[in-house]
């Protein structure tokens, strides 16, 4: 056959390219967007911007990366399992023999500020003095660790743990957890919406009634019941959160694929002997993914804002999690440190109201009527 | 007004409407110019995208502004500029001077309200008041548009009635104000033969009763014929032709409306060998949906979707399967393909079919294809043409590798007609026609015996019907296929059949060999299809329909 052979194909198909070009045209949902994706990747990194570890050492010549790497403290002539850079000793021993290169800010999310100007939780740093600010390191102002990445510059919380800290490494695990419940209960539900609507009849019918069933389980009350038997880590949190947030795609994919089964490309598959699972990932998929992305964004939003509240209540995230739910707790009992609430205020109504504008765009984006202005 | 108009009713000139897009701007007409005059019928008749809605929507300014605009014309109304009338005055105009009734009448009527709230509503917009008197005029619309026992009919919602009473309502909602003008977008498009001549004829009735003028759209050449009394013929957005219906039968002057004529699907059927083996065997199928009721949904009867028909047909041969819609003809072909479960032997080429697991069906079904009606659905619009015809080949030929598969693709797109250069492009770049190629492609590609034609000109253009007619007698021809070809269109039966089968309610009526059959039909409802179906004749008590 004499036909030029397949050209290379744009990654995207022309529809495809529409919506890209949708999403891009709401302005407000392309900026958020992009802000949201760089405060999720410095959040990443939150382990370089809050540390209480030097990113960098150089010891006898020795390049290290305690930031990556726990050296027990017999690398610097001490006794202990872990070392504690922010140790005098330990930091006169390696800058003697070498340098250090800490990230901006001094503290993890669960490093006390010993040196804390006042007895915790203690306010900004941008609302003291530089007096007041070192007032407890040992020569004040003049002290060689009164310096800027030492400041806690949202204050402490009731613990003496630097609140910049802690509300990145909150977002983080907020985002994260979020898109973790999202993604997975998505792929769950969608699994079960296509399986119900692409066969309907009995099996369609049960799985109908068991959901209904399940979505009547208080989530609530078997939260309060699981935590008070095992303390509920990250994984355990996900699972039984899992285990009821999978439903929320499943009445519209079920529905996209009750529609489209009938459609005749569906048939026409079927007459050429295309099996059941190639119809439903190749014919149907397509076809529920544009309600599910729709939804997507606004499911992350519900799954981050299940975590925060659970934290609140204490039901969450064991303690020594970083969580925003817990820093609006603190600033619930500690009224007389605003900076507590207003840091955690901000945090989450900032992250929250990214995700619902992309949310938007992306809705404008699959909206087939939809079209220039 | 004494002006060029002539005193003519409605007075159409040099109208251009142009659509916005991301891409610039479409002309959908140009300088589209026509007189009509009071009683009578004017026919604007084209191929889809030819412009012809659109102007006739463009009257009442019933377009979808400001994303559609005219940049120029004039509609003068009674000697007003209808694109000049300010939204307050079209409101009155619309609905009581001029109507409007439209192809697809169960979308036209709310689904929610009740006959008489539909028709009710016009005639309040319009100044009727108080409801014993309202309810008395739309009695005497519905029994003007034959609407038998209209009083119980009232409370009717569109879902009860039958297609053709829905339209008949509709034209009783267009009559409701006595209007002057009627604007009918291929109102019988959607309906069945009969029951389109039916409705033809109620038009022609209430026209001659009423003395309103008709601005008729439609594609269909012999409507015009029998209905108009001046025609437009229409393409690319501009008249080519105009003038008496006879004069423009008899002589056509233009080149588009001479090749619009010759369009129709001409030729023989190849003449059918006796002897050549039998390539799909029914008896007695049986397709019955159940009837449940009850707490306990106990079966209490059932919908006989198709009640014991026999088939038989050898290769190289074509069977025809006729009736109107709701006949079970479609169900047929579904359950000769096992597409949907079904009770009564089936055998493939000597094989038995039915009761076979779907995965031992598998293998069977490259023999076995499917053509659609819709080419639009029928196409996945995510997928390349050439994932698309490849897909077959994927599952019956695992063993091909890519390069192979393409050369198949690609052989199969030359068979059909079209350029193989297009195979990476996506459906929705591709015209009916075309699209109805790549379907037939689809199931060409795999080399089957057997293919299933359910509808497969319905949805396209006269002429691109013709061109689809011939390509697939002369594929029957090379390879030998046989046909079951699904159509309540006769004309295209015609051209096509060997065997012919006419169907009713599940049942087969008559069935024979497709040359006596249409030269003598022996019973009356196949006499009554063919009469609509060539002559566009009504002939009353065969249809479901009154």
């Amino acid at each position: 056959m004499n036909v030029l052979p397949a050209p290379r194909r744009p990654w995207l198909s022309p529809v495809n390219r529409r919506r890209w070009q949708n999403f891009k045209a709401n302005r407000r949902g392309w900026w958020s967007f992009w802000i949201f994706l760089v405060l999720f990747v410095a959040t990443l990194l939150s382990n370089v911007i809050a540390n209480d570890k030097p990113i960098v050492v150089s010891y006898k010549g020795e390049i290290l990366f305690p930031v990556l790497v726990d050296y027990p403290e017999e690398k610097f002539g001490g006794f202990l399992a872990v070392t504690n850079y922010r140790d005098p000793y330990n930091r006169d021993e390696i800058e003697s023999h070498g340098w250090m290169i800490w990230p901006p800010i001094h503290y993890s999310f669960d490093t006390p500020n010993t040196e804390a100007p006042t007895p915790a939780p203690s306010p900004p740093a941008f609302l003291l003095s530089r007096a007041e600010r070192c007032a407890a390191y040992a020569e004040g102002v003049n002290d060689r660790e009164c310096v800027f990445g030492n400041m806690n510059w949202l204050g402490t919380d009731d613990q003496g743990r630097d609140v910049v800290a802690r509300a990145l490494y909150g977002f983080r695990i907020s985002v994260l957890f979020g898109l973790t419940l999202a993604v997975v209960s998505s792929i769950v539900g969608i699994a079960i919406g296509a399986v119900q609507g692409y066969y309907g009849g009995l099996t369609d019918l049960l799985m109908q009634r068991f959901i209904e069933i399940w979505n009547a389980v208080p989530t609530l009350y078997l939260l309060i019941i699981v935590s008070s038997v095992i303390a509920p880590s990250f994984l355990v949190l996900l699972l039984i959160l899992l285990a009821f947030s999978w439903t929320h795609l499943v009445g519209v994919v079920r529905a996209e694929f009750l529609r489209a089964r009938n459609f005749e490309f569906v048939r026409a598959a079927r007459a050429l002997g295309v099996g059941n699972l190639t119809i439903m990932w190749r014919h149907l998929l397509p076809n529920a993914m544009v309600a599910t992305l729709t939804f997507l964004p606004f499911i992350l939003n519900g799954s981050i804002t299940t975590l925060t509240s659970l934290d609140y209540l204490g039901f969450g995230l064991p303690a020594g999690y970083p969580s925003l739910g817990e820093l609006l707790r603190q600033g619930k009992t500690n009224v007389f440190a605003p900076w507590l609430g207003i840091t955690g205020f901000c945090v989450v109504a900032v992250m929250l109201s990214l995700l619902i504008f992309i949310g938007e765009a992306v809705r404008d984006a699959f909206d087939p009527r939809k079209t220039f202005q | 007004m004494t002006d060029t108009t002539g005193g003519a009713l409605l007075s159409v000139r040099n109208l251009s409407v142009a659509f916005r897009h991301e891409n610039g701007e479409t002309l959908a007409a140009s300088g589209v110019s026509f007189n009509l005059e009071k009683g009578r019928t004017l026919a604007v008749v084209g191929e889809s995208g030819s412009g012809k809605s659109v102007t006739a929507l463009s009257v009442v300014r019933l377009l979808p502004y400001p994303a559609a605009r005219h940049p120029s014309g004039e509609i003068l109304y009674k000697g007003r500029d209808l694109l000049k009338a300010d939204e307050a005055e079209l409101r009155k105009i619309r609905g009581a001077d001029i109507t409007m009734v439209f192809q697809e009448p169960m979308t036209s009527l709310n689904p929610l309200h009740s006959i008489e709230r539909q028709i009710g509503e016009i005639l309040k917009l319009h100044g009727a008041s108080g409801d014993a008197n309202v309810r008395r005029r739309v009695i005497e619309l519905l029994n003007e548009v034959g609407i038998p026992d209209p009083e119980s009919r009232l409370s009717a919602y569109p879902h009860q009635l039958s297609g053709g009473q829905r339209q008949r309502v509709m034209i009783a909602m267009a009559l409701a104000n006595a209007p002057d003008l009627l604007i009918a977008d291929e109102p019988t498009t959607a309906l069945d033969v009969t029951v389109q001549a039916q409705i033809l004829t109620l038009l022609k009735t209430l026209q001659e009763r009423h003395g309103m003028a008709i601005l008729f759209i439609t594609h269909d050449l012999g409507i015009v014929e029998r209905f108009a009394d001046d025609v437009v013929v229409m393409t690319k957005g501009e008249v080519v032709e105009a003038g008496p219906t006879a004069e423009v039968f008899a002589a056509p002057k233009h080149a588009y409306t001479r090749h619009l004529m010759a369009a129709a699907p001409k030729g023989e059927p190849p003449s059918a060998a006796p002897e050549a083996p039998v390539v799909v065997e029914a008896e007695r199928l049986r397709v019955w949906f159940p009837i449940k009721a009850g707490f306990l949904r106990r079966t209490v009867g059932h919908v006989k979707a198709v009640d014991g028909v026999d088939v038989k047909l050898r290769a190289g041969q074509t069977l025809g399967v006729v009736g109107e819609s709701g006949s079970g003809k479609t169900t047929l072909g579904l359950a000769l393909l096992r597409l949907i479960s079904s009770e009564g032997p089936i055998a493939v080429l000597g094989r038995r079919i039915d009761g076979l697991e779907s995965r031992a069906m598998r293998p069977l079904r490259r023999d076995v294809q499917a053509v659609f009606q819709d080419p639009y659905g029928s196409l996945s619009p995510r997928m390349t043409v050439a994932d698309i015809v490849g897909e077959g080949l994927a599952v019956h030929e695992p063993g091909l590798t890519a390069n192979l598969r393409d050369d198949r693709v690609v052989e199969a797109l030359v068979e059909v007609g079209l350029d193989p250069e297009t195979r990476h492009r996506y459906p929705h770049e591709f015209s009916g026609g075309q699209r109805q190629r790549i379907a037939i492609a689809r199931a060409m590609v795999l080399k089957p015996k057997f293919v299933m034609l359910d509808e497969p000109t319905s949805a396209l253009d006269m002429s691109v019907q013709a061109q689809v007619v011939d390509l697939l007698r002369d594929l029957q021809a090379r390879h030998g296929l046989a046909y079951m070809f699904i159509s309540h269109d006769l004309k295209v039966v015609r051209a096509l059949a060997n065997e012919l089968i006419v169907m009713k309610a599940g049942k087969v009526v008559e069935a024979g060999s497709a040359a006596e059959v249409f030269a003598a039909p022996k019973e009356p409802y196949t006499r009554a299809l063919m009469a609509a179906a060539f002559r566009l004749e009504a002939v009353g008590g065969v249809s479901a329909e009154t």
